[in-house]
This record gives structure tokens, C-alpha cells and sequence, in this order.
């Protein structure tokens, strides 16, 4: 089985020195924030990796899968691509892009060309950026390839004759279970990363994940340097053309402090009477 | 309140120094070639992931717990979490990093190792030991076991199979090795050792199943003192899987390091096997030495650097007092933030500006080991020899004894929050203490810089060093942007120059050296920081950015108020013994 995961390389938003917007709302300045793949990618790779090992093994790949990981931007995104063939995915693929130039239509019928070239069977990504968190690409890829999806992924069980997935989608109120004839696209939310989130039944059941995206053993990192990277410019592609223009950009109006009420009946009364929330 | 423990490995400064100390050379040196810049970078920073996610949060349990001993079983029990720390770190990579290829390590040049020694000194100290013990036993059997002995323990100790310690010190034998009796008797081709050691890190813990013990001990026919000593390695558990006699007789209980165990080592009949040659022990010991006193060397710059961030935390939130000048005052506001009194960040600068370039010293010192063992040019090895050598000492004594008073400067800047326990810092404090007594106490260092390593050679390694502070002198000496801190240097390496010439005069006897060798080794000390800041400054004064910005503050502080510090050491100096020898002994 072969599994895409497409990767986005954010400036991290939490970093101390915070966003900032240029002057006149022209655009968003992320100088000084630290450079980093996007968390919900890093968990796709995360997914993509226990779903082609045997977690007792997690050095190796199963016989006949493997898991490609490809990103569309600078040059620098090569380090993310690293940083995923460190993790244990196989090849790279770096389609040199500036951000201002695409958007998500745009990453999703690029990401359409690639699934063309590539011909994997499942495309695992994230439910979305924790930049833009615009939350479409996984579902406009779908569309176009005509294959089905299931986003919001919190577990995946991949059948045993590896044709099917079941999908455990997080929604409002509890989990929707979806089963999915390959290939298909997933994005995946947080607790796809929890320790039994995935089954593939070769990983014993018994076995625990570590929480989290896996550390990149230092000897992986080296061995890395090694694993096939390819670059190419994004007009290789054959897309192009943004819909999305932005008109301005604002930073949303500051907390205002909060207020101390003596009791319940105060809570109501001011619920009621000022937040009209009931 | 919920204690504070707060970390970022400062990757640019690492990033900086290894520019500056033209790193390039080194990666161009045949075994290296794997390591470029970058790669070295992404390695470090994922090592400081680890160190602070993983490393960082036990570091408060440990100290809590401490380590436990049951008699019944002579067994010791860690604190909660830590062997699994170990294993994890391990996984990670991290022990085997630098050791060479051909025993499954990852041949990392030295200087890398450094960085991930610093930090996870920074996030556990007490558990830094383990790993760093281990690789000091690992150099000393590469440097000086048979093939035979490197084929069956390398491959387990560079894979954290098993776990490595140092047994030297002795209840009548600390520095003074030459008091050593523990023996080693022959027997087939292997020998019976018998006595106590005291205080041996990591004699005993839970993280692995086998510990590989080196031990000095004396042969039948040795001869008295220090030139008796050989080396033997006995193992816990032997090849057969039964228990050696070598076992723990006990903790001892003490100030810091709480998770790290101080054993008290019985051998009763101990089966080993001999290191190197018969009555060589102490020459096999100096050559891993460098190594390991670099490492603790490094111990004030690691917990320096947490104290330092943990206290720039506390700063940019507490206010207290006025700003003397009344358009710093903040509008509307009770009290200022503390930074704006001169006090504060006076306080945080002697920590920043002595750190960054002890850093920086310590790992030219490393380069200068890699230079030693890789160059192909025999001068280069033997110029990288040298600095090694003579730097060693300085780093060990300076860096542990600034970094204990860096330490404490940055209590001070907390207050009352730096010595109770929220914060951390009480811990790092007494954490960072011991590095200024073992591996050789830091006055043994100072011995070791004026009575040995400034006469070898005739004064060889340190013409070397001096040529390099004169040509960065001579090389800056038109660069306007830097000139005052090329003065301050020109004057201080003046006045060592001046010591060090008197110090290998006639009037100069052993007393005299024994009197002020300490003085000594801190104007070198502090001179040998300047000249990292001018290394360091020239690189900066060409660039633009707040980083680069940051850095020539930081080198004016350190010549402005920090480098003066040498005309009264040197002062010291000069007063040689006659006021230290003047005394009786019942006038103590
Ligand atoms: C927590 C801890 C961990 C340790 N781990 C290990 C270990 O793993 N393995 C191991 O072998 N040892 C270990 N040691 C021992 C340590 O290396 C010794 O404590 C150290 O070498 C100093 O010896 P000492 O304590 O006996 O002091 P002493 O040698 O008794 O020295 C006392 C004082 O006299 C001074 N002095 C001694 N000789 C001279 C001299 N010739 N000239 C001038 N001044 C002198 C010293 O500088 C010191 O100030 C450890 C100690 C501690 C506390």
C-alpha cells in the first residue's frame, strides 16, 4: 500500500514573539516565528507510518507499502520533508511555490497532479493549517479526484485485505463511524495520535502508541540525508491561477476582562439581562 | 504555586559559535563528512525537543525522590520514570551520537556531542551523568583497550545495553591517587580485585542490567604512589551471567544531584581484566580526562543557561519598585517591571555575557580534540592537541566556578522566589555545586595549567594559544566597530602574558605556584573569554539584525564590566605566598 501525505511547512503560531499584521491590514508577518510542519501534518505522517508498520518495528515499512511525502513551497521546505523521512517516510517531493501564489484550490488541484503521478492508494492529511485554518484542501481533493473521504479522522482501521478503511470521524455530540473503498483521502484531527488510534492488524493489539507525532531518532535523521528528495518547480504541475484575493486583514478585538458575580441567581439574572444567552 | 521549569536550547547561539569557530573545517575532516551545518542544527534541535519534553519534567521528581537503597539486595532504586528516561533516551539516539561508527555509534564529531551533553545537563543534571559516565568509559576503552575488549563491550555501550562508571576515589584517597590500595592480584589471564571505593556515580542503578565498572588498583609488584596505578575493567555481571563480586554497600546522602546514586563499591575478589599496561594507569586516565573535564566544564554553562532563562522569565513579569527615570515609568501601573532597575539587569548580564562565551570556549576546546584525532596534517594534530590540552583546565575550573556564582546571581535576581522552591533555581544551584570538586577539584586544575601545561613542551601550547589571540587582535585592529573591545583584549592577554612569563621565572617555587595558580587561572580564564567575544563580535559587527545586534551588547558588557576583573586578580597574583604562608598552623 502507498500512502501520500501532503505537508505544509507554518510559522508557528504559539512562538513568544506572536503574529503580527502589517500596517493598513495588507498582510499577515510572520518574521522572527519559528518555522515549523504543521502540527495535523505531522500527525498525518504519524497516521501514515502506523498504518504500513508493525509498531514493534516502527524502523520499517511493511513489504510493499511505503509513504511518500510531498509539499508545495520555498526551498527551506525541504528541511519539513526531512524532518517526515527522518520520521520513517520514504521519498520527498518539493514543488518549489511562494504561499502568497497558492491557495487551497489551488493546493488541491496541484495535489490532484500529484496523486495522477504517484498513483497511491490512500491519501492521508491534515483536517487543515494552523495558519490559514482554512479547512479545505483534504475535501476539494476528493471532489476532484472523485474519491471518497472521511475528515476529521480520530482513528482509522485499515481491513485486512487492505481495500477498505474504517474511519472513526470526530463530530459535534460523539464519533460517525465510515467505511471507505480504497483509495480515498482522510484528514485527521487530534487524537488521531492517541495511543490504540489506528489498526492495520499487523501492529498487536496489545501494543501503545506513544501520544504524539514520534521523535525522529538522531541515526534517522542521518540516514535520512540519504532517502530520495526530489525538487522540481510547482509549474511543473501544469495548474495554476488563485481564486481566493484577500481584502484585509484584522486582528481580532482584544479580550475584554471578565467579571466576578457573587452567585447563581446573579449568573442568571446577568445571562439573561446582558449576555442574552437565555 | 506549581514549580517552574522552563528550557529552549538557544540553537542560534549554537548555530553562531560553530560559524564563528569556522566549523566548516572540521566537517570537512575525513569521518565527518556527514555532518554539515545543517544537518547538525536539525539534529540539535531535535535533541532539544527531547531534553524538554521528555528530560525537563523529571528533573523536579528526581530531586524530590531521590535514589533509594535496599541492603537486603544491595540494589538502588531510581526515582519514578527515570530508567524509562533512559531507555527513551537511547531510542533517541542521543548516547550514541558521538562514538565511533564501527561500534554502532553515529561518529559525530565531539563538538556536536557537547551540545547535547550541555543540554541535557540543563533539563537533568542528576541524570546526565549516567550517559556521561558511560561515554567517558567508552573513550578510554577506545583509546586504550585491546580490539578483543573493544569487540565485547563497545557494541553494549554504545547501544545503553549497559552503563559505564569511574572508581578511583578511595575514604583515605581523594585527589592523592598515589594513596590507592585497592588490589588486583593475577590469576589466569585475568586478575582479583579487593577493597572499598567511595563515591562512585552510578556504582548501582535499575536502568540496565549490566554495569561495567573501571577500576585503578594495584598489581603485587607495583610500585609506591602514583606510579603503581593500573586499570582494570570488572564488570556487575560476568560473561557467564553470574554476579561479579563488586556490589553496592551503600548511598551516600548529600547536597544536590539527588537522582544521580553516589555509591560506596565493595569488591570482594572481583574478577577483571587489565586496561593498557601494568603500572600505566595514570597515563591511560589523562588521555580520556580532556573529554571529561570538558563535559563538567560544560556543567556551569548548562545550568547557568536555565538559571539564566528561568530568571529572565521571572523578570519580565514582576513588578516592584519606580523607574529612576521618570519617562520609563509606566502610566497607570502600581510598580515597574524590575527590568527597568540598572540592578536587575546588571545581574542578568554578568550571567549572559560570561556564559555565551564560556560556551563558546568550551567547544573551540572540543574542536580542537576533533582537530587532535582527525586531521590529516600531523601539525594540525598536534596544534589541536595542544589547545585541547592547556584550554581543559581553564574550562573545567572556570566555567564550573563562574557558572555556580552565575547561578546564584540569577536566585538573586528572583529573590525570595529563587530560594524557595518554585522555580527551580535552589535546585540547579545545588545541582551545579559538586562540578567545582570532582573530576578533579578545581584548584588540582589550576595545578595542572601552571604546573604542567604551561612548561610542557617549553611553553609550546601556549605560544599556540597566544598567536591565535594576537592575530584576532591584529586582524581587527582596523575594524572601528569593535576597537574598544580589541583594546580590552589587547590589555588583559598584556597582563597574562606578563603572569605567565613570572610564573616560569626563578622566584617562582612551588608554594608560590600552589598560592596563586587559582588567580591565575582566572585571568586566563577571563582573558581567554575575551578573545571568544572578539571571535565573536568580528563575525557580528558584519551582519544586520537584532541577533547579531544583541551579541556586540553583550561582548561591550563583558569587556566594559566583567574584563576589568583581571587588573585585580593579577594584583593577586603577584602577591604571591608570603601572606598565605605566613601563618602557623595552630593559628588556624
Ligand atoms: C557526588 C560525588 C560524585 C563523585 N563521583 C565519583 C566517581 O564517579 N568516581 C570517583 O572515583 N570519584 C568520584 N567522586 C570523588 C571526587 O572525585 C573527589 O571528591 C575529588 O577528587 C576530591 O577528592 P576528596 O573529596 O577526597 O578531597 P581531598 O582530596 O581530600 O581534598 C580536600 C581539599 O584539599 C585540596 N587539595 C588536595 N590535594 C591538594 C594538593 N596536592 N594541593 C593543593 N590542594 C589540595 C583540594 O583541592 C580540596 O579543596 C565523587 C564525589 C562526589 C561528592
Amino acid at each position: 500500500m502507498k500512502i501520500l501525505v501532503p505537508l505544509k511547512r507554518t510559522a508557528d503560531p504559539d512562538n513568544a514573539n506572536k503574529i503580527k499584521i502589517a500596517p493598513g491590514g495588507a498582510k499577515v508577518v510572520t518574521d522572527g516565528l519559528e518555522p515549523k510542519p504543521n502540527p495535523f501534518d505531522e500527525y498525518a505522517v504519524e497516521s501514515a507510518l502506523r498504518l504500513t508498520e508493525n509498531g514493534t518495528n516502527p524502523k520499517a515499512r511493511l513489504a510493499g507499502d511505503s509513504v511518500v511525502v510531498a509539499t508545495f513551497g520555498a526551498k527551506e521546505a525541504s528541511q519539513t520533508l526531512r524532518q517526515a523521512l527522518a520520521m520513517g517516510a520514504d521519498s520527498g517531493l518539493l514543488f518549489e511555490a511562494s504561499d502568497e501564489n497558492l491557495d487551497g484550490d489551488l493546493v488541491a488541484r496541484a495535489l490532484a497532479k500529484v496523486v495522477e503521478r504517484e498513483k497511491p492508494d490512500l491519501v492521508v492529511m491534515g483536517k487543515q493549517a494552523v495558519d490559514g485554518d482554512s479547512n479545505q484542501v483534504g475535501q476539494i481533493l476528493a471532489e476532484r479526484l472523485g474519491w471518497p473521504s472521511a475528515t476529521f479522522a480520530m482513528s482509522i482501521e485499515l481491513s485486512q485485505d487492505k481495500k477498505s478503511v474504517i474511519v472513526g470521524r470526530e463530530v459535534d455530540g460523539g464519533v460517525i463511524k465510515l467505511k471507505l473503498a480504497l483509495p480515498a483521502v482522510i484528514t485527521v484531527d487530534l487524537r488521531i495520535v492517541a495511543p490504540k488510534s489506528i489498526t492495520n492488524h499487523v501492529t498487536p493489539q496489545t501494543h501503545n502508541y506513544q501520544e504524539g507525532a514520534r521523535y525522529a531518532p538522531l541515526p534517522m535523521i542521518m540516514a535520512a540525508k540519504k532517502k530520495p528528495l526530489a525538487e522540481a518547480p510547482f509549474a511543473s504541475l501544469g495548474v495554476e491561477g488563485v481564486k481566493t484575493s484577500y481584502v484585509k486583514f484584522e486582528a481580532p478585538p482584544a479580550r475584554k476582562a471578565g467579571i466576578k458575580v457573587k452567585d447563581v441567581p446573579e449568573l442568571v439574572q446577568r445571562l439573561r439581562a446582558e449576555a442574552k444567552a437565555l | 504555586m506549581a514549580t517552574v521549569q522552563t528550557y529552549r536550547a538557544p540553537l542560534d547561539d549554537f548555530r553562531f559559535i560553530l560559524e564563528v569557530l569556522g566549523y566548516d573545517a572540521i566537517h570537512a575532516l575525513p569521518g565527518y563528512e556527514d555532518y554539515d551545518l545543517e544537518t547538525v542544527l536539525s539534529l540539535l534541535s531535535q535533541a532539544d525537543t527531547f531534553c524538554r519534553e521528555v528530560a525537563l519534567p523529571l528533573n523536579r521528581v528526581g530531586d524530590k525522590h531521590g535514589v533509594k537503597y535496599d541492603p537486603a539486595t544491595a540494589s538502588v532504586t531510581s526515582p519514578p520514570g527515570f530508567p524509562e528516561l533512559f531507555r527513551k533516551y537511547v531510542e533517541a539516539g542521543l548516547l550514541s551520537l558521538g562514538h565511533p561508527t564501527e561500534f554502532g555509534g553515529g561518529g559525530a564529531p565531539h563538538a556536536v556531542a557537547l551540545f547535547i551533553n550541555e543540554m541535557i545537563t540543563a533539563t537533568n543534571k542528576s541524570f546526565s551523568m549516567c550517559p556521561g559516565l558511560t561515554q567517558g568509559l567508552i573513550e578510554a576503552i577506545t583509546h586504550h583497550g585491546t580490539d578483543d575488549q573493544r569487540a565485547r563491550y563497545l557494541p553494549k555501550l554504545i547501544a545503553g545495553e549497559w552503563t559505564g562508571t569511574m572508581c578511583l576515589t578511595e575514604p583515605q584517597c581523594g585527589t592523592d591517587l598515589g594513596l590507592l590500595t585497592t588490589k588486583a592480584v593475577p590469576e589466569g589471564d585475568r586478575y582479583r580485585l579487593t577493597g572499598t571505593k567511595i563515591w562512585i556515580t552510578f556504582g548501582e542503578h535499575d536502568y540496565c542490567d549490566n554495569i561495567v565498572h573501571l577500576v585503578l588498583a594495584r598489581l603485587p609488584d607495583a610500585p609506591a604512589g602514583i606510579k603503581g596505578i593500573s586499570v582494570f575493567i570488572v564488570p556487575k555481571v560476568l560473561e557467564d551471567g553470574t554476579r561479579n563480586g563488586i556490589t553496592c554497600a551503600g548511598l551516600e546522602h548529600k547536597m544536590g544531584i539527588h537522582a544521580s546514586p553516589t555509591c560506596v563499591m565493595s569488591l570482594e575478589g572481583a574478577l577483571g581484566e587489565l586496561v593498557g599496561e601494568p603500572h600505566k594507569g595514570m597515563k591511560a586516565m589523562f588521555t580520556m580526562m580532556n573529554v571529561a573535564r570538558l563535559n563538567v566544564g560544560l556543567e556551569g554553562v548548562a545550568l547557568g543557561e536555565i538559571a539564566y532563562q528561568t530568571a529572565v522569565a521571572f523578570a519580565k513579569d514582576r513588578r516592584q519598585g519606580r523607574a529612576m527615570d521618570p519617562e520609563k515609568r509606566e502610566r497607570g501601573a502600581a510598580a515597574d517591571n524590575i527590568l527597568v532597575h540598572p540592578d536587575v539587569r546588571r545581574m542578568l548580564l554578568e550571567v549572559r555575557s560570561t556564559n555565551e562565551a564560556m560556551r563558546s570556549l568550551a567547544v573551540f576546546t572540543a574542536l580542537e580534540i576533533d582537530r587532535a584525532a582527525k586531521a590529516t596534517d600531523p601539525a594540525e594534530r598536534e596544534r589541536g592537541a595542544d589547545l585541547a590540552a592547556l584550554l581543559t583546565p581553564v574550562v573545567k575550573s572556570f566555567c564550573t566556578e563562574r557558572g555556580f556564582q552565575n547561578t546564584s546571581e540569577c536566585m538573586q535576581v528572583l529573590g525570595g522566589s529563587g530560594f524557595t522552591a518554585d522555580w527551580s533555581i535552589e535546585q540547579y544551584l545545588r545541582d551545579l555545586r559538586i562540578a567545582m570538586i570532582y573530576e578533579g577539584t578545581n584548584h588540582i586544575q589550576a595545578l595542572d595549567l601552571v604546573g604542567r601545561k604551561l612548561p610542557a613542551d617549553n611553553g609550546r601550547s601556549y605560544k599556540t594559544f597566544a598567536g591565535l589571540v594576537r592575530e584576532a587582535i591584529d586582524r581587527n585592529a582596523g575594524n572601528a566597530a569593535i576597537a574598544d573591545l580589541v583594546t580590552a583584549l589587547r590589555e588583559s592577554f598584556s597582563t597574562l602574558n606578563q603572569l605567565t612569563e613570572w610564573l616560569g621565572s626563578r622566584e617562582v617555587d612551588g608554594e608560590v605556584v600552589g598560592a596563586v595558580s587559582s588567580a591565575y587561572l582566572n585571568v586566563f580564564g577571563l582573558t581567554a573569554l575575551c578573545h571568544q567575544w572578539v571571535l565573536q563580535a568580528e563575525v557580528a559587527s558584519k551582519r544586520e539584525g537584532k541577533f547579531f545586534e544583541t551579541k556586540l551588547k553583550n561582548a561591550r558588557y563583558f569587556a566594559h564590566h566583567v574584563l576589568p576583573r583581571v587588573d585585580s586578580l593579577a594584583k593577586v597574583v603577584r602577591a604571591g605566598k608570603r601572606h598565605i604562608m605566613a601563618f602557623e598552623a595552630d593559628e588556624f
